[in-house]
């Protein structure tokens, strides 16, 4: 990591009730790189992509993007910065078709500043733009894929959507909400080598994640999150090697599986 | 020894038929097959005022516009925007009382108050709405139904625009066939309108609020300003009906916040069948004349009237045009099994 960080997250805090989701937490992340965010259930991974993105509001602490102060900004607001997220449960726009909910981050101010959307015309409406970004990521476009009814579509490529919703956004920052959860061994293998193109591409990635052994073969330093309160922080390697992180985890298949492997 | 049993297969017309795009330009039937429904209601409609015998049952077609564009109204806040708005006579009170004022005391005839009117309500009933757009189900339209009560006992206590009297002397439209065919005319031009918008990039927008608005957010797009614009445009349709009516019934007053405006729309887009623009109208042109009819009965009317409601919410919610759109664009035939 070097230079000023992209997104700096300093004692974010949330209260639900009594309930701490998240404790102090800060980390930073740099640009153009891959941190992975992971922690077991309920431990507030989620949580800190909602603060991160406007849809909480934080009880206390701050976030900046570049620098600039984006704490308590509407989501619209933070998204229209370049900052987006995808959904843990999917939300596409299930009575249109696949290419059609592009239509929609097309339309935003942001892709019509970033030239997201070319501008129409000669270079093609935002049908077509759409139909160019879901190529991009993934949906062969001589299929009927693009075409079907968003409701008609697997997960796989739901989740490929939320991606894609992102991308046209032209966005600095994507966070990821576990986009490989609930899918299929094959599926994440193809889903990686995207991930990787978007990182090449400059685009900051803030994963949270379940599959670990996935996440590792992106995410070069990662976050973990216990009980809303940040564990640690380091690459991979030390992440699985530390005794707090095997405890916090402690049953988990996943990191049994994980650390066998490593 | 089995009998021989038939079943009734239902097969979908060819998609080419059906896409609405250059296909249709192949041939006479393809192009009659999507144009004639189409064809058939607005020469219905526009022939309508020939067609019915005497001067009062031509008022009540310009009525049944007049609620038809408040329908449509209602139609696209709901089933496009996601705002299930009870505030018919709110739009309608408004843009009523503001043409009848520009008229009675500005002198301005009435075609040109109309718009005026339309424009100036729109405005003023979209900002007053301001503070309740991030409601949402059965808030938004609870507080939209206080709003004309609100409004009522306002102008009822402070005695302001004519007090309970209303505001007399309203001058009307220069004959009733200019009155019939304004509102007629209006009525289809904003019907073909909408239906265009909701089609369009802004009106896969407004959809997209309704259909999943944190996706919306999500996407760098302000939902309170595209939920404002979407009751601009229903508030200025319901506006348009208000201002229309105040000139027909050559008279303002407080019963123009009568629920009646805020339920009748609802109950024609539930016999038309709601999210098809044209539903609504449809169930209205059902709807007024039915009531019409029956006035003789006096108060029992709303027993017939609950009555083609409940059968229609039990037996065919859908709605009249989503069933009929089915059925035109299916082939029934019966098949040995």
């Amino acid at each position: 990591m070097s230079g000023e960080p992209i997104l700096r997250v300093e004692e974010a805090t949330k209260a639900f009730g009594g309930v701490l989701a998240l404790n102090r937490v800060s980390f930073e992340v740099g640009e153009g790189e891959v941190l992975g965010i992971i922690g077991p259930n309920g431990s507030g991974k989620t949580t800190v992509v909602n603060c991160i993105t406007g849809f909480i509001r934080m009880t206390s602490g701050r976030i900046f993007f570049r620098g600039k102060d984006i704490t308590g900004k509407p989501p619209h607001k933070i998204a229209d910065m370049g900052v987006t997220r995808t959904f843990q449960i999917m939300r596409p726009y299930y009575s249109l078709p696949a290419y059609k909910n592009l239509v929609i981050p097309l339309f935003s101010p942001r892709a019509r500043r970033t030239g997201g959307w070319r501008g129409g015309g000669r270079l093609g409406d935002r049908d077509t733009v759409g139909v160019d970004i879901l190529e991009e990521i993934g949906f062969e476009r001589e299929s009927f894929v693009p075409y079907k009814l968003a409701s008609a579509l697997p997960t796989g490529y739901l989740k490929r959507l939320e991606l894609a919703r992102c991308l046209a956004l032209k966005p600095e920052v994507i966070l990821c909400d576990e986009v490989f959860s609930g899918l299929s061994m094959s599926e994440i293998a193809s889903m990686l080598p995207l991930i990787e193109r978007i990182q090449m591409e400059g685009i900051t990635v803030v994963m949270i994640e379940h599959r670990l052994r996935e996440l590792f073969r992106v995410a070069r330093r990662i976050v973990v999150l216990n009980f809303g309160e940040k564990l640690m922080e380091g690459t991979p390697d030390e992440v699985m090697s530390d005794e707090k992180v095997k405890e916090a985890y402690f049953g988990s298949e996943e990191v049994e599986e994980v650390m066998t492997y490593a | 020894m089995r009998d021989e049993q038939r079943r009734k297969e239902r097969l979908d017309r060819g998609i080419k038929v059906r896409a609405d795009s250059l296909y249709a330009l192949m041939s006479w039937r393809e192009l009659s097959y999507l144009t004639a429904p189409r064809l058939l209601l607005i020469v219905g409609i526009l022939a309508l005022p020939f067609l019915v015998p005497s001067l009062y049952w031509q008022r009540v077609i310009s009525v049944v516009c007049i609620y038809a564009l408040l329908a449509v109204s209602f139609d696209f806040l709901a089933h496009f925007v996601g705002l299930v708005s009870l505030g018919g006579a709110f739009f309608i009170g408004v843009g009523g009382y503001i043409s009848a004022l520009l008229n009675t005391s500005l002198g301005v005839p009435p075609l040109a108050a109309i718009p005026i009117a339309a424009l100036g309500g729109a405005v003023i009933c979209t900002v007053m709405l301001l503070p309740c757009l991030p409601l949402r189900g059965v808030y938004f339209a609870i507080v939209t139904l206080m709003y004309p009560l609100l409004l009522m006992r306002v102008i009822e206590a402070a005695n302001i625009f004519g007090g309970t009297d209303g505001i007399m002397g309203v001058e009307s439209f220069p004959t009733p066939r200019v009155e019939e065919y304004f509102v007629i005319g209006v009525m289809l031009l904003f019907l073909f309108l909408l239906r265009r918008l909701v089609n369009t990039d802004l009106g896969l927008v407004l959809r997209a609020v309704k259909d999943n608005d944190q996706a919306v957010k999500a996407s760098g797009i302000s939902i309170t300003l595209f939920k404002a614009l979407g009751v601009f445009i229903s508030a200025f349709l319901g506006c348009l009906a208000g201002a229309c009516i105040v000139h027909i019934y050559m008279w303002g007053g407080i019963s123009l916040f009568a629920l009646d405006f805020s339920i009748l729309p609802i109950a024609a887009t539930v016999i038309g069948g709601g999210g098809t623009l044209v539903g609504p109208v449809l169930g209205c042109f059902i709807l007024v004349p039915i009531s019409e009819l029956l006035r003789e009965f006096g108060t029992l009317r709303i027993v017939a009237y609950s009555v083609i409601l409940m059968a229609f919410v039990v037996y065919r919610s859908e709605g009249i045009m989503n069933y009929g759109q089915r059925k035109y664009h299916q082939f029934e035939r019966w098949v040995k099994v």
